[in-house]
C-alpha cells in the first residue's frame, strides 16, 4: 500500500491517542508517536490493536516494539499485507 | 495542639439524584431511587431491584476525555469521579489538566471492588487465548485503587492518594482516615469519599446469601424498608460520594464555604467474638465504637440530636438501635431522631458510607431530617425501644447542631462519625 493511501488510515487510527493536536496537523513520515504526538506509552498497545483491526493483519511483541515512528509503522504494515 | 477539620465541597452521585442540589431534594421529598431491573429478571436473580444512577453520556463527557472513555467498563470509577470532581468544584477549586501539582491536598477513595464489568471482559479474553488483545486499562479499571488514580490525575493531587476497602463501611471508614491525616497537619486537605459499581456481577454474590429482598420485585419504590416490621432485605444500590475536609485555618484563609465540621470518630471492629461474624456485627465492638466516637468528639451522648443509622431493612436493624440505645444510654423520647438514607437509594455497599455521609452533612447544613419512606409500619422490637415519633416518616425541619453516622460492614467492622454544624 503507497504512502498516499497508507498515511491517511493511520491518521485516523491514532487521532485519539494523540496529546499533542499541533504535531498531529503537520504529522510526517518522520513524526514520532511518543516524542512528537505526547501519545501515553501504554496507549500504543491499543493502536497495535487497532491497525490490526483495520488491516486485518497480526502483529507480534517485536513489531511493537519496532513501531515508534509512521515510517517504521507504514514498513511493517505493508511487510504484512504482502506476506 | 490537633487541628479542627471542616467539610468544605461536597460531590454525590446517589440512586435518587446526581449532584448535591438534586440530591438535597430528592431528600427532602423522599424521593425513592430504586427501580426494576430486566438483566437481574433474565438472570433469574431473586431479587430483580435495584438503584443505578441515572448518568447521560453528555455528562460523562463533561468529566472524561474521548480517550479515557475508550473500552472504559468501570461504573464505580465513572461514579466516583462525578462525585470527586464535584466535590473538588464545590470547595472553590478547578479541574484543570495543567494545574500546579498539589502537595497539600491528598485523596483517600474506597472501594470493595473495581471495574467488575470490565474484569469480566478480561477474564473472557483471557479464556479465549485473546490476553494479548486486551488493550491498555483493564489492570487501571480493575485495580482496586482505580478511582483515585483517575481522580488524582483529574485533580494534580501531591499529597497520600490510596484507596481503602472495608466492605460496608468503607466511605465513611475514608473520612475518618482523611479527617485524622488533618487533623495531625501531614495534610492540609483530603479528597475523601467511596464508590460501588453497580450489576449482577456485584450484585450476585449478595443474591445468593438470600440478603435482598424478593417480595418487591413489583413496586420497587416500596423495597427499601428500614426498620419497618416488614421489612424483609436490602435492595442494592451503587454510586459514590464525595467529600472535601479541610484544615479550618486553610478554610478560613481561602474564605471558602464551610457546610460542617468533623468532631471526631472512630473505627474498630469486633474481631469475629462475642457474637460477631464474618456477617453480623459484635455487639458490644458497636457500642464502644459509638462511645469512643463520642468520647474522641469531645461531646456528651446528650450532644447528638439526630443518628444517620446503618440500618439496611435486614433482620438486624433492631439490633442496631438495641445497640445506639445501649452506647448512648438513651431511650423512648428521650432517643435522638434517627433516619437510614437506604430507605430511598437501597444499600449502596462500598459507596453507601460516603453517600450517607454526604447527606448527614447535607441535612445539619440545610436543617433538615429526611423521611424514612416505607416505615410506616414500624418494627414493634424497635418501637418497645425508641418513642415512633423519633423515626420520621415525613420530612422535619429541625434547628439542630449534632449528627452521628455509623457504617458497619462485613468482616464485623465499625465506623462512627460526629458532624457538628460549624461554629467558628
Amino acid at each position: 500500500m503507497n504512502k498516499e493511501e497508507l498515511i491517511p488510515k493511520l491518521k485516523t487510527i491514532i487521532a485519539p491517542y494523540v496529546q499533542d493536536e499541533e504535531a498531529f496537523k503537520f504529522l510526517s513520515e518522520d513524526t514520532d508517536f511518543v516524542k512528537d504526538l505526547k501519545i501515553n506509552s501504554a496507549n500504543l498497545v491499543d493502536i497495535i490493536l487497532d491497525i490490526e483491526d483495520e488491516f486485518d493483519i497480526r502483529l507480534e511483541n517485536e513489531d511493537m516494539e519496532n513501531m515508534l515512528d509512521v515510517k517504521s509503522a507504514m514498513q511493517i504494515i505493508n511487510t504484512k499485507l504482502d506476506n | 495542639m490537633k487541628k479542627r477539620v471542616v467539610i468544605t465541597g461536597l460531590g454525590v452521585v446517589a440512586p435518587n439524584g446526581v449532584g448535591v442540589t438534586e440530591f438535597t431534594d430528592a431528600l427532602r421529598e423522599g424521593k425513592s431511587g430504586i427501580t426494576f431491573h430486566q438483566n437481574l429478571k433474565d438472570l433469574n436473580f431473586s431479587c430483580q431491584i435495584g438503584g443505578v444512577p441515572n448518568i447521560s453520556e453528555d455528562l460523562k463527557s463533561k468529566y472524561f476525555t474521548d480517550l479515557q472513555l475508550r473500552g472504559f467498563n468501570s461504573s464505580g470509577i465513572l461514579y466516583g469521579c462525578i462525585a470527586g470532581v464535584d466535590a473538588w468544584k464545590d470547595a472553590g477549586f478547578n479541574m484543570n489538566p495543567e494545574s500546579e501539582l498539589d502537595y497539600y491536598t491528598g485523596l483517600i477513595f474506597g472501594t470493595g471492588t473495581s471495574g467488575v464489568e470490565k474484569f469480566r471482559e478480561a477474564i473472557h479474553g483471557v479464556d479465549e487465548g485473546k490476553v494479548r488483545r486486551l488493550g491498555s486499562t483493564v489492570v487501571l479499571q480493575t485495580m482496586a485503587s482505580g478511582v483515585s488514580a483517575y481522580l488524582s490525575g483529574m485533580l494534580g493531587l501531591g499529597n497520600q492518594v490510596t484507596t481503602n476497602s472495608s466492605a460496608c463501611t468503607t466511605g465513611t471508614e475514608a473520612l475518618l482516615m482523611g479527617f485524622d491525616r488533618i487533623q495531625n497537619g501531614k495534610a492540609k486537605r483530603m479528597l475523601v469519599g467511596s464508590c460501588s459499581d453497580d450489576g449482577p456481577y456485584i450484585w450476585g454474590g449478595f443474591d445468593a446469601m438470600r440478603v435482598m429482598t424478593y417480595k418487591h420485585n413489583n413496586e420497587p419504590e416500596k423495597a427499601s424498608r428500614p426498620m419497618s416490621a416488614t421489612a424483609s432485605g436490602f435492595v442494592p444500590g451503587s454510586g459514590a460520594g464525595a467529600l472535601v475536609l479541610e484544615s479550618l485555618e486553610s478554610a478560613l484563609e481561602r474564605g471558602t464555604t464551610i457546610y460542617a465540621e468533623v468532631l471526631g470518630g472512630e473505627v474498630n471492629s469486633g474481631g469475629q467474638r462475642e457474637g460477631g461474624t464474618l456477617t453480623a456485627p459484635n455487639p458490644e465492638a458497636v457500642k464502644r465504637c459509638i462511645k469512643k466516637a463520642i468520647e474522641n468528639s469531645g461531646i456528651l451522648s446528650n450532644d447528638i440530636e439526630v443518628i444517620n443509622g446503618h440500618l439496611t431493612a435486614t433482620t438486624k436493624d433492631a439490633l442496631e438501635i438495641e445497640n445506639w440505645t445501649k452506647a448512648l444510654n438513651r431511650t423512648g423520647i428521650d432517643f435522638p431522631y434517627v433516619n437510614s438514607t437506604k430507605s430511598m437509594i437501597g444499600h449502596c455497599l462500598a459507596a453507601a458510607g460516603a453517600i450517607e455521609c454526604v447527606a448527614s452533612v447535607i441535612q445539619l447544613k440545610e436543617q433538615f431530617i429526611a423521611p424514612n419512606i416505607n416505615c410506616e409500619d414500624l418494627h414493634p422490637e424497635i418501637e418497645a425501644l425508641i418513642d415512633s415519633e423519633k423515626i420520621p416518616t415525613e420530612k422535619i425541619d429541625l434547628n439542630f447542631d449534632v449528627l452521628a453516622k455509623a457504617s458497619f460492614g462485613f468482616g464485623d467492622v465499625n465506623a462512627c462519625v460526629v458532624f457538628k454544624k460549624f461554629h467558628l
